[in-house]
């Protein structure tokens, strides 16, 4: 039996609209079956994965926090990927741009009177950081023709270990006990709070600023359109005014200062301090919240809503229903496959070609 | 404010079907949560705390009711320590040093919550900490090597060159030199708490370079298993891992939470719960040294004895005179390190030719 | 026989660890290689991998038989593998992502997997023990005392090695990890053999997390591959996609980790975070010279890898 796939013509924005739905609840079904396959009722998994993290102020606040640098760094990276440039080392640009914009809050600890200027600047070296450390592997590409999959992803390991060592040996808390940790940072430091006694922080607000700006970018600049172009046809972009090695630069650009900025915005709202590790993973499941949102910034920014959300919920589950962790990470990679399936259902048309060889 | 609160979430309650905070009443069971860094499978640390969890509900059946969180990142731990707290959990375990800032944080939001901290330093009306002095045990494995020694030369595999891990190097070597003052040890740092593969590749290269007792501060039995492969000795680590290696474990020192965590909820119960530091040793039962096993009777004979001087008081591990690696004088002769060295140890004994990481 | 304290007999040991901490990378990496041969990048690996390690060990439990267990292992490598070409190969859809997917799946379902099968032990894989010959002072254990997937390994890369470079089906694949167009133009099956060249990278992982559970560390514990299929992915570009380079680049990443530790066991301490980012940087600079060398004309890099190939009719 051979699979055809043909392109569909005249695509339509239903069936774009309703392919991550439909995928979504065959995630749900699937999930479900697990669920009562566990000795749990679906029903009741369901409310806490989807409803309960929605019910409260708190939570509320919890998921947009949650959401914050994956839509954040998914944004960044869909400048990157709609141009066919494959940035996978977000987690590295993300780590790079907390430690070095948290370097500046620790430095600034303890000078009296809280001064204005150090969380302007440490937002503004961690996005800096962010967007350097992204250029080399873009560096490396235009100039030396190497694929930057692979130097991007290695170079993830290499920030995850400089943070390592800076945490445990000179950015230390000299008063901590030899503690892995650094000192916590003074007010000066800290991202201020949205509302009076949340949790909401100042990052969030960020985050949609500059997923307002990414859409602006994309839909109404000349670079923009040199993004959304050149992965059709390079010549297109190049008479745009952008050849194959700057757009490489700029996008990279973009989505390690978009990383950065999320890194810093976490280490100086969140933690408030640096540790060993400052990050779940956000730059690696952010390439997940960039397909899951079609590499549009407005999708993402839902995409990454849903994420989070389920990874609330998933908590929710292994307290009140004492679901294991591995379900929820099984049923995101399950959700993820089954979008980017659907995904393609709904390019191509699929004709199954009996007693033909593929 | 309690009662507005109250009705507050009630209404949240029954207008949205899922939330679950609510305030705890009299007569009510006693909701405990636990918060883990690693999975509850590790056979380690997290696992011997779950372990404490099971013997909580075991103890005090109907009047507890026990859940947890496994895997817990401490840059993202703020949240999972909180829903607890809203999901109308009145004792809460925060077992990772890493999670002493979030929960310091959750701690002033929620007053009426009792917090136990493990292994930190700061402590709030509502935060209690508690650990173990491990090092009790590793002063007792030292004795053990010190005897059985053929080689004079003991292995030790370490995790992060943090306080605790520095100073049950330098008590299992204390230990080690009141047996056999030329006794050499062999100190390798595989920076992490549990990667199966990398420990027993480090006890690989510590027994081919002549160790023949391993010691192991991580949390895998692969280097307990290697030792029974080649016919060495080594000892266990945070649970009885006596299975994994019947011919070479001489005994485990394992982490037995169960005792405090159940007097810690009783004391919740009953209405007499303070914020407290406790630092447990062999004396409280916190640390438990597995049967002695696979050494002749003299030496279990004389590990008894060091266990049970330990216990009464008439041994101390750092009793003075100590002197650092250098030679100069640490803890004067006569005299008792005091806690907060201990606390802090950033410095090999004497003896140690190696030198500590930064 | 001693040379500045070395005997024969440290130096063997030390030879037979690197030898087994390479072999899981070598496994992994050479089935990743015959994938990136035929064009597709499969950053699922990890995933694959550690579901090999949960799915062995249960079933090595249940059957009793290491070789069962190993094969169940290259099998649940295999079943996932099924899913990510489903994605990739049959529907198209990238490669990147659906990799990712992949590792975050396999993690998940292998925790499932794995929960009642932990804190359980098994002996380790029977080791080959030749009378005389394992007996050799200085190389006989080396050579003559390993477990069977070590012999597996090196037997497989002679075997990819033949394959790609003097077969037929070999050539086909290479030449469609080239260019995906023209060898559709000349009939070729472009999505059949990257579909097969998929399956066999995800049994190889499979086979490569088994011999983690069964025969490096013989228990199950989560996550337990602790990254090894992101180096093995690593190494196939460090070895410029050739069998036998990941042979050595594989004994060259698992002797540095290897022989840091043994240099630290000798007292010789050195920053760990430094050396535990050696392989990273090893295989960025890897890349960096294969790039200069390709200028002077040198093809390395399959230059399908990682694109989409969708045949329009």
């Amino acid at each position: 039996m051979r699979i055809d796939l043909t392109p569909r013509t005249g695509r339509s924005a239903l069936m774009d609209a309703l392919s991550p739905i439909l995928a979504f609840l065959a995630a749900l079904v699937i999930g479900g079956l697990v669920v009562a396959a566990l000795g749990r009722s679906p029903a009741a998994a369901f409310v806490t994965y989807f409803m309960a993290p929605l019910s409260e102020v708190w939570s509320l606040q919890e998921v947009a926090i949650k959401a914050a640098p994956l839509a954040l760094i998914a944004t960044g990276l869909a400048f990157c990927y709609r141009a066919n440039i494959w940035n996978i080392g977000a987690e590295g640009q993300f780590v790079v741009g907390g430690l070095f914009g948290g370097w500046i809050g620790v430095a600034a600890h303890g000078i009296p009177g809280d001064p204005l200027w150090v969380l302007p600047l440490m937002l503004l070296v961690g996005t800096g950081a962010g967007m350097v450390y992204g250029l080399i592997p873009a560096l490396l590409k235009v100039h030396l023709g190497v694929s930057e999959i692979l130097t991007s992803l290695m170079l993830v390991y290499v920030a995850e270990l400089l943070l390592d060592y800076m945490a445990r040996g000179p950015l230390r808390d000299p008063a901590g006990f030899n503690f892995p940790q650094s000192v916590t940072f003074d007010d000066a430091a800290h991202l201020p709070y949205l509302m009076e006694g949340g949790t909401l922080h100042a990052g969030v607000a960020l985050a949609v600023a500059v997923v307002v700006l990414a859409t602006l970018v994309l839909g109404r600049t000349l670079f923009g359109f040199a993004v959304r172009v050149v992965g059709a046809s390079p010549r297109a972009a190049r008479f745009a005014g952008f050849g194959d090695a700057r757009l490489t630069l700029a996008v990279f650009a973009v989505s390690g200062a978009a990383a950065g900025l999320a890194g810093i915005s976490e280490v100086a709202g969140r933690i408030g301090q640096l540790q060993p590790s400052i990050s779940p993973g956000y730059g690696f499941t952010a390439i997940i919240v960039a397909f899951l949102g079609r590499l549009s910034p407005m999708g993402i920014l839902v995409a990454a809503l849903v994420i989070a959300l389920t990874t609330i919920g998933g908590e929710g589950a292994q307290i009140d229903l004492k679901l294991p962790l591995d379900l929820t990470r099984a049923f995101q990679g399950l959700l993820l496959a089954l979008v980017l399936g659907a995904d393609a259902l709904s390019r191509y048309r699929v004709r199954f070609v009996p007693g033909a060889t593929a | 404010m309690r009662i507005v609160q109250g009705a507050l979430v009630a209404v949240l309650a029954l207008g949205l079907g899922g939330a679950q905070a609510q305030e705890k009443k009299p007569g009510e069971k006693l909701k405990v949560g636990f918060v883990y860094v690693g999975p509850v499978a590790d056979y380690g640390y997290s696992y011997q705390h779950d372990q404490s969890r099971k013997a909580l509900a075991a103890a005090l059946g109907d009047e507890v009711e026990t859940s947890f969180l496994e895997n817990v990142p401490e840059a993202d731990s703020e949240r999972s320590i909180e829903s607890f707290a809203r999901s109308g959990y009145g004792l809460i375990f925060t077992t990772s040093f890493g999670f002493m800032e979030p929960t310091l944080k959750v701690a002033k939001k929620f007053p009426k919550v009792k917090f136990e901290h493990a292994t930190g330093y700061k402590r709030a009306p509502n935060v209690s900490t508690y650990s173990a002095r491990f090092y009790e045990g590793r002063y007792v494995c030292g004795v053990i090597a010190g005897r059985l020694s053929k080689t004079g030369t003991l292995g030790y595999i370490a995790s992060f060159p943090i306080p605790e891990v520095v100073s049950g190097i330098n008590a299992f070597m204390l230990g080690a030199q009141s047996v056999n003052p030329d006794i050499k040890i062999k100190i390798v740092w595989v920076n992490t708490w549990f990667d199966p593969g990398k420990e027993a590749e480090a006890a690989k290269a510590l027994l081919a370079q002549g160790a023949d007792i391993l010691s192991q501060h991580t949390d895998s039995a692969a280097p307990l298993q290697e030792a029974e492969k080649q016919g060495k000795l080594a000892f266990g680590q945070s649970s009885d891992q006596m299975r994994f290696a019947p011919k070479a474990q001489l005994t485990s020192i394992v982490d037995d939470w169960d005792g405090y965590v159940v007097g810690e909820a009783k004391a919740v119960l009953d209405g007499t719960w303070k914020s407290h530091d406790t630092w447990g040793g062999i004396k409280d039962g916190m640390v438990v040294l597995a049967p002695f096993a696979n050494m002749p009777d003299d030496v279990k004979a004389q590990a008894e004895a060091t266990k049970k001087a330990i216990a009464d008081g008439t041994l101390l591990p750092f009793h003075g005179p100590v002197f650092k690696q250098d030679g100069s004088e640490a803890v004067k002769a006569g005299e008792n390190a005091p806690d907060p060295m201990i606390l802090g140890m950033n410095w090999y004994v004497k003896g140690i030719s190696d030198t500590l990481p930064r | 026989m001693t040379v500045h304290g070395l005997t024969l007999d440290i130096v063997q040991m030390v030879l037979v660890t690197i030898v087994a901490a390479a072999t899981p990378l070598m496994i992994a990496a050479l089935g990743e290689l015959v994938a990136e041969r035929a064009g597709v990048l499969n950053l699922g690996v990890e995933g694959m991998m550690v579901l090999g390690a949960a799915a062995g060990f249960a079933v090595a439990v249940e059957t009793g038989s290491t070789f069962v267990g190993a094969v169940a292992g290259a099998g649940a490598g295999l079943a996932l593998s099924a899913l990510f070409g489903l994605l990739t190969v049959v529907l198209s859809a990238n490669q990147v992502a659906s990799g990712l997917a992949m590792t975050i799946l396999g993690l998940g379902l292998s925790g499932l997997v794995g929960a009642s099968y932990v804190g359980l032990k098994r002996d380790p894989a029977p080791h080959l023990a030749l009378p005389g010959l394992t007996d050799l002072p200085g190389l006989g254990r080396l050579l003559f005392g390993q477990d069977g997937f070590v012999y597996l390994a090196f037997a497989l890369a002679a075997g990819v090695s033949w394959f790609l470079w003097r077969t037929r089906a070999g050539l086909i694949l290479r030449a469609i990890g080239d260019d995906h167009t023209a060898t559709h133009a000349l009939g070729l099956q472009v999505r059949r053999v990257r579909f097969r060249a998929v399956l066999f990278g995800g049994a190889c992982a499979g086979l490569a997390g088994a011999y983690l559970s069964l025969s490096y560390t013989p228990f199950w514990a989560p996550a337990m591959t602790a990254g090894r299929g992101w180096i093995a992915l690593a190494l196939v570009v460090f070895a410029s996609w050739r069998p036998f380079r990941v042979l050595a680049g594989a004994l060259l990443f698992g002797g540095a980790t290897v022989l840091q530790l043994n240099a630290q066991a000798a007292g010789l301490g050195l920053p760990g975070q430094a050396l535990s980012a050696l392989p990273y940087l090893a295989t960025i600079l890897a890349l960096v010279l294969l790039s200069l060398g390709r200028r002077r004309g040198g093809s390395l890099a399959p230059a399908a890898l990682g694109r989409v190939f969708t045949p329009h009719r």
